[in-house]
């Protein structure tokens, strides 16, 4: 989990939510790019965060993309976030004995518009937080930032702030997280 | 302690690869070439446990070869790059994984663009303007850092080239023997002397 750096967060807000990532690329103290993709789009309204080993990273963005694709071709209709959830929970729990190291946070809005965030250890144990979920090499910082900046019912505008100074501050005080971020907006 | 480096230009990619065949303390050889050509404007640059070099490298040829003989196209460098990682993150996970790293680079006919793609032995894939594989990597990065542009013509490209090997001559404790440079643009592949 340590060996490629890289963090992400989700946040919640009134009718909306938050995804971000850092955007670097290392092995272990060696940054090799600052351009390295974590937070990959699903649906206009639902996306998926993949911290951890870069190789998982890719290979199950890649496994989530194909199986994505399937569902809307055979139900017709866009994957939901909790269904997008229970997928990614039992792809991940099929490794349960030679796991991808990869942690996926999903942030999305529902059809009616309501935010959903979900968090998973790498095994696939589901979490159903309402406020924010975070992983990857600042955990523990970002913890502490979102518990000190977040609160309920923020407009998408303070949501992003609230969410980019969080992810900032606590990139600054990890050595193989940062070199620029990226947020998206639902 | 093998050493690739990579680096695009304006319309170009340029690489440079040592030439050292080790074994443990001993040289066998000092004029290895460590990279194919997938096709007329990709080469693989690799290192890695010989033996697994050699036979994954010809692995990646002889596909892309044959995916171009069977669909009547040649193979992109993203699409050549994206097999490529494909099968070295399918070989992680099996009972004997390759120990190679690699280099691709090359020139894209289609959009007139240099590409370049760094891989290593567990299948991370990442484009890059330069790029570098080996403790060398540590003594070249910085000076890349300060010197590239993403517009650089080939003779700039060859004096950075230059002042990386010059630094790994006087800073890294192992003498390589030898480097080879090769140039992929439009015309396919060339080796060139600097």
């Amino acid at each position: 989990m340590d060996y490629n750096g890289g963090t992400v967060l989700a946040m919640a807000g009134k009718n909306c939510v938050v995804v971000g990532s850092d955007k670097r690329l290392g092995v272990q103290n060696l940054t090799l790019s600052t351009e390295f993709q974590k937070v990959f789009p699903v649906t206009e309204k639902c996306y998926i965060a993949l911290p951890g080993l870069a190789t998982d990273v890719q290979t199950l963005s890649e496994l989530f993309r194909l199986k994505c694709n399937m569902y809307k071709l055979r139900e017709e209709r866009e994957i939901e976030p909790l269904t997008l959830a229970n997928m990614i929970s039992s792809t991940l729990y099929g490794r349960r004995f030679g796991p991808y190291f990869c942690e996926p946070i999903i942030a999305g809005l529902d059809k009616n518009n309501k935010p959903h965030i979900y968090g998973m250890d790498l095994i696939g144990c589901l979490n159903f937080p309402d406020d924010f979920a975070v992983a990857g090499c600042a955990e523990a910082a970002l913890f502490g930032m979102c518990e000190s900046l977040w609160e309920p019912d923020l407009e998408p505008d303070e949501l992003f702030e609230t969410a980019s100074q969080a992810l900032l501050s606590a990139a600054d005080r990890n050595s193989i997280v940062g070199w620029g971020a990226v947020i998206h907006t639902m | 302690m093998e050493f690739l480096l990579g680096m695009t230009g304006k319309d170009f990619t340029l690489t440079i690869s040592d030439t050292a065949a080790t074994r443990s303390i001993i040289v066998f050889k000092n004029d290895e070439d460590k990279s194919l050509e997938l096709n007329k404007h990709v080469l693989m640059l690799y290192s890695g446990s010989p033996g697994d070099t050699l036979h994954f490298a010809e692995y990646i040829q002889r596909n892309v070869k044959l995916y171009e003989i069977k669909n009547g196209i040649e193979l992109t460098p993203k699409a050549t790059a994206t097999f490529t990682r494909r099968e070295m993150a399918t070989s992680l996970r099996s009972r004997k994984p390759y120990n190679v790293n690699l280099l691709i680079a090359g020139y894209d006919v289609t959009t007139s663009l240099p590409h370049l793609y760094w891989i290593d032995h567990l299948g991370t894939n990442a484009t890059m303007p330069y790029a570098a594989h080996g403790y060398g990597a540590f003594y070249t990065l910085g000076i890349l850092d300060k010197y590239h542009r993403p517009d650089i013509s080939l003779d700039e490209a060859k004096a950075i080239a230059k002042k990386c090997i010059e630094e790994l001559k006087t800073r890294f404790f192992i003498n390589l023997s030898g480097f080879k440079v090769k140039v992929s643009d439009k015309d396919g592949i060339r080796e060139i002397e600097i």
